[in-house]
């Protein structure tokens, strides 16, 4: 019987070796190797943020000793917005302005590694990525000792009379927004470089041709190519940085601390689940509104 | 007019620089206090010369104890996040199927939601179940935040990869078992390697995401953050420049050998070059 499996190749031609084998993919092979992953997800991830929405509608007279009731209160969020609304403002506040500052110095250090570094480039990169290397929490602990009032920075400040005798930067707005604006500017300059460094310098040189002023061939061109790396930037940027409460609790005082904090106190020191899961949630729901607005106006309308 | 046209030509850089400046400074600060003996517990100023801090590291014992549970959750997380990450590229790179965009959904929003949001969720499932926190359940966190880290970086690789050089090992009747083993695990692993390494950074630095999931386990964030109400033992700022030390290591060496391999005419997938320093 095998021997007629053999009778094609015998016909003349030379008799080469076996075409090799084809191994057919098994159909459920994605499914097994996506499985593990997903239900991870799913379970750790997807499960819950239903379960946090669920309390955020707890009865909140409970207690987490006598247990909570879901009582569908959604009296909850319009009660956590009018205590918490200064601290919510104040996220955005902090975060809109570090975001501000972060492209004014992200944007031309991008552009710098980018388009003029040549053999530094990657030096540089380094150099962007070098703060990452070391502990979150300890490099914002450092920014304690330059803001310190016996520093050489306040000093300086002092002697040019930018800061009042008594002036001082740690425990004030500028210290949070500083320490915010320097967490978080690597997440902003990354996908800038990466998108800058896609840019023909030959499209700058014939827009300088037909006699464009620097200022517009950034307008007309760079800003525009760049457009990519720049939303995904700032959305890096921004979602940490209004989320985020170390900042607000290392270098300032409970005058300028953000929303992260009263959500931190909520759950872990007033065990007030039912407000803490409202305001978790509020959070996310302006950060998404915020998102995607601002990706809409991005994505629709032409840069200036 | 020479200064006007040289400072229009080199403005930018000059403004870079500052930036960077600005970036290194608190990192030259850490390793400054490292060698500091502080002049009161609660005092952030540089005081005083010494190597006490460098040659007791471990002089306050609770904070060698965190530097090591942060180490073994940061080991755990970044197995198991490495190996489901990897499987999940493989098939989103190499197979098609259904219900691909509710994947790569899944894989998306952990990366941009706040961190506030994904620990109290996390907190508020593991309290109404009744699982009670501690080092396991930061275990669970780190996996579910370092997996979609993994599959981006992970599948950048997979997707440079040359697809004929496996080909080429069927026609010379490599089994899928060997062809992989020879031939697409070698290609892929620098991407591995590299995400693994990312994930046990997000891991071993994390603080919003443990800090509501960890119960009385203290992670080495976790004792920077409590100790910093208390006062900040200057052997923090050893562990600090110690971390940064270590890292930037690990990137001349990766970087070096890259180069060594590219000077010998080894293949270099394309991956490794550009696509591997945006970021993802």
């Amino acid at each position: 019987m095998t021997a007629l499996a053999h009778v094609p190749t015998s016909t003349g031609q030379p008799a080469g070796p076996p075409p090799p084998p084809r191994h057919d993919r098994h159909r459920l092979l994605p499914y097994l190797l996506l499985l593990p992953g997903a239900a991870w997800l799913l379970l750790f991830f997807a499960v819950p943020l239903f379960q946090l929405a669920a309390a955020s509608l707890y009865d909140p007279t409970g207690s987490l000793s006598t247990g909570y009731a879901l009582t569908w209160a959604f009296g909850n969020y319009p009660d956590v917005l009018q205590a918490y609304w200064p601290q919510f403002a104040r996220s955005f506040g902090y975060a809109g302005i570090a975001l501000l500052l972060a492209l004014l110095m992200g944007y031309p250090l991008a552009y710098a590694i980018a388009q003029k570094a040549g053999r530094w480039k990657n030096l540089l990169l380094v150099c962007v990525v070098a703060p990452m290397f070391t502990s979150f929490l300890v490099r914002t602990l450092a920014w304690k000792t330059i803001l310190s009032d016996n520093g050489w920075l306040v000093g300086l400040l002092r002697d040019v009379h930018l800061l009042g005798p008594d002036g001082r930067l740690l425990a004030t707005p500028v210290a949070v927004v500083l320490g915010l604006t320097y967490n978080f500017l690597p997440f902003l300059v990354l996908p800038l470089y990466a998108s800058l460094e896609r840019l023909d310098y030959r499209l700058l040189e014939a827009a300088s041709d037909l006699y464009a002023s620097p200022v517009q061939i950034f307008r007309k061109v760079t800003l525009p190519l760049s457009m990519p790396g720049l939303i995904a930037g700032t959305l890096l940027f921004f979602i940490p940085a209004t989320g985020d409460y170390i900042n607000a609790e290392l270098l300032g005082t409970p005058n300028e601390y953000m929303i992260g904090n009263v959500i931190d106190s909520a759950f872990l020191v007033r065990l007030d689940y039912p407000q803490g899961a409202a305001l978790s949630f509020l959070l996310m729901a302006a950060i998404l509104a915020v998102v995607f607005g601002y990706l809409r106006r991005a994505g629709t309308e032409e840069v200036l | 007019m020479k200064f006007s046209r040289w400072l229009a030509d080199h403005w930018v850089m000059g403004v870079a620089l500052l930036v960077l400046g600005y970036l290194s400074l608190p990192i030259l600060v850490v390793a400054a206090l490292s060698f500091n003996r502080p002049s009161s517990r609660l005092s952030y100023d540089f005081n005083e010369f010494t190597l006490d801090n460098w040659r007791q590291p471990c002089a306050t014992s609770d904070m060698c104890d965190a530097v090591l549970r942060s180490v073994q959750i940061g080991f755990i997380a970044t197995v198991v996040a490495t190996v489901l990450g990897t499987l999940m590229a493989f098939a989103l790179v190499r197979h098609r199927f259904t219900g691909r965009s509710g994947i790569n959904l899944l894989i998306f929003l952990p990366m941009a939601t706040p961190e506030l949001v994904m620990g109290t969720s996390l907190l508020a499932l593991f309290v109404s179940a009744g699982v009670p926190q501690g080092f396991w359940t930061v275990v669970i966190a780190h996996v579910m935040f370092c997996v979609s880290f993994v599959v981006v970086t992970v599948k950048a690789r997979l997707a440079g990869m040359d697809r004929r050089l496996e080909e080429a090992a069927a026609d010379l009747y490599a089994s899928p078992w060997q062809t992989f083993r020879l031939v697409t695990l070698p290609l892929v692993l620098p991407g591995i390697v590299a995400a693994a390494l990312l994930a046990f950074s997000l891991s071993f630095d994390d603080f919003i995401i443990t800090n509501f999931n960890a119960g009385t386990t203290v992670t080495f964030p976790m004792y920077v953050w409590g100790a910093a109400q208390r006062g900040i033992p200057p052997q923090v700022n050893v562990i600090g420049t110690a971390m940064f030390v270590i890292a930037l290591l690990l990137v001349g060496l990766t970087s070096l050998r890259g180069r060594r391999s590219r000077r010998a005419g080894l293949p270099v997938a394309p991956a490794a070059g550009r696509r591997a320093k945006s970021p993802t």
